[in-house]
């Protein structure tokens, strides 16, 4: 799982208000390379929690991410790569996704989050 | 130009996993149909619904190229893992998530996505045979088999973008001709991309796009001309006529 879609993810809890970001419990982290693409990464800046993919790239241990940053940035090719590191190419490998409000872990197995609900909580 | 996609030898299986069927291929075809397109729309996002085998997110990817981001769902969690492996073994990437349609995704995701692609569990069934774990979930549609269809049908209407576009399979027992006035309330309008008799089922692929003057009819709460309507009727209409040839795609 990138951190991208880590980025798009919610608790979906029946009930819950504020399930956003999940926190990331990490047993393993692998790096894959992807091809730097500058138009997908200035199309989905606007888009990007940028507080949560900061967080979430340093709790992979990434901290080359600012933590403010003002669209100006992405005009520098030297943050666009950073950018790109951490949105695209950190994966979660093994390790679960917390949702903030419950404590309710959702799994990630090679990868892939099971993010199905019990249905008490649907 | 000739456009890659998935091979079948290299699409993964497993027992409990819905193998690439006409259905699939029919969807695939679509798109290639509609593949310059698909190019020219540039999308950013790309979203499979019930990815299944892995063949049709595999292929879209193949067809419009790794600039896109691609994200598939499954509620069977054996099928996300055999979408990773076809995914794989074609060389492309495409996030997948285990959830009930777009479940944990809709909040975030709202208007980001350019191309959702489904092939729902379509097959009318009895009600109590849908969602079951397993295999049957991959087809059992319900009532008209449009239970499933009936709950993916808004949320892919809150995931698109201003300009997203659905490609969804339908069976003639679906009344594709009433999904898409439904649809066309919502400011859609669509298009049969591809027809295909089979030995036992009669498919539409439908194209779903955001049509602005429909928007502003909706908005102002006006209906939509009857002029048009008839039109879009009319798609469906001809296709009893169709019988015998087996693909207008060709
Ligand atoms: C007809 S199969 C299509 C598989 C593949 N996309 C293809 O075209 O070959 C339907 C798929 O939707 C999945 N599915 C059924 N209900 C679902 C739901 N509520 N949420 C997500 N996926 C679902 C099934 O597990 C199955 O893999």
């Amino acid at each position: 799982m990138r951190l991208l879609t880590h980025n798009m993810l919610s608790s979906n809890i029946k009930g819950v208000t504020n399930g956003f970001p999940l926190r990331i419990e990490i047993e393993k982290v692998v790096e894959k390379q992807v091809e730097f693409n500058p138009d997908f990464l200035k199309n989905m800046f606007p888009k990007i929690e940028w507080k949560a993919l900061v967080n979430a790239s340093h709790s992979m241990g990434y901290v080359e991410l600012p933590e403010e940053v003002e669209p100006s940035r992405l005009d520098s090719e030297d943050f666009l790569h950073k950018f790109h590191h951490a949105l695209l190419e950190l994966h979660l490998e093994e390790g679960a996704l917390v949702c903030p409000e419950t404590g309710r872990r959702f799994p990630v197995s090679k990868g892939i989050p099971n993010m199905l609900l019990h249905e008490d909580e649907v | 130009m000739s456009s890659r996609i998935a091979q079948i030898r290299l699409v993964s299986s497993h027992p409990e996993v819905y193998e690439p069927c006409d259905d699939s291929f029919a969807l695939v075809d679509a798109l290639l149909a509609d593949r310059t397109n698909l190019l020219q729309h540039q999308p950013a996002l790309c979203l499979e619904l019930g990815c299944g085998s892995g063949y049709v997110i595999t292929s879209l990817a193949l067809i419009v190229g790794q600039e896109a981001q691609y994200i598939a769902t499954d509620i069977n969690p054996h099928a996300v893992k055999v979408t990773h492996e076809t995914l794989e073994a074609h060389g492309v990437h495409a996030e997948l998530i285990n959830t009930n349609i777009a479940s944990g995704l809709e909040e975030r995701l709202k208007g980001l996505v350019d191309v959702i692609v489904v092939n729902p569990p379509y097959v009318p069934t009895p009600e109590d045979e849908v969602g079951r774990e397993g295999i049957a979930s991959a087809w059992a549609g319900g009532e008209n088999g449009r239970t499933v269809i009936d709950k993916m049908l808004p949320v892919a209407d809150t995931l698109l973008s201003k300009k997203g576009w659905l490609y969804m399979v339908t069976l003639t027992e679906n009344n594709p001709a009433q999904i898409c006035l439904q649809m066309r309330e919502k400011g859609y309008a669509s298009r049969i991309l591809v027809q295909r008799l089979t030995e036992e089922e009669n498919l539409q692929i439908i194209k779903f796009w955001r049509d602005s003057d429909l928007q502003v009819a909706e908005k102002e709460n006006k209906t939509v001309p009857a002029k048009d309507m008839e039109s879009l009727l009319s798609d469906f209409h001809i296709f009893p006529f169709l019988r015998g040839s087996h693909d207008d795609s060709s």
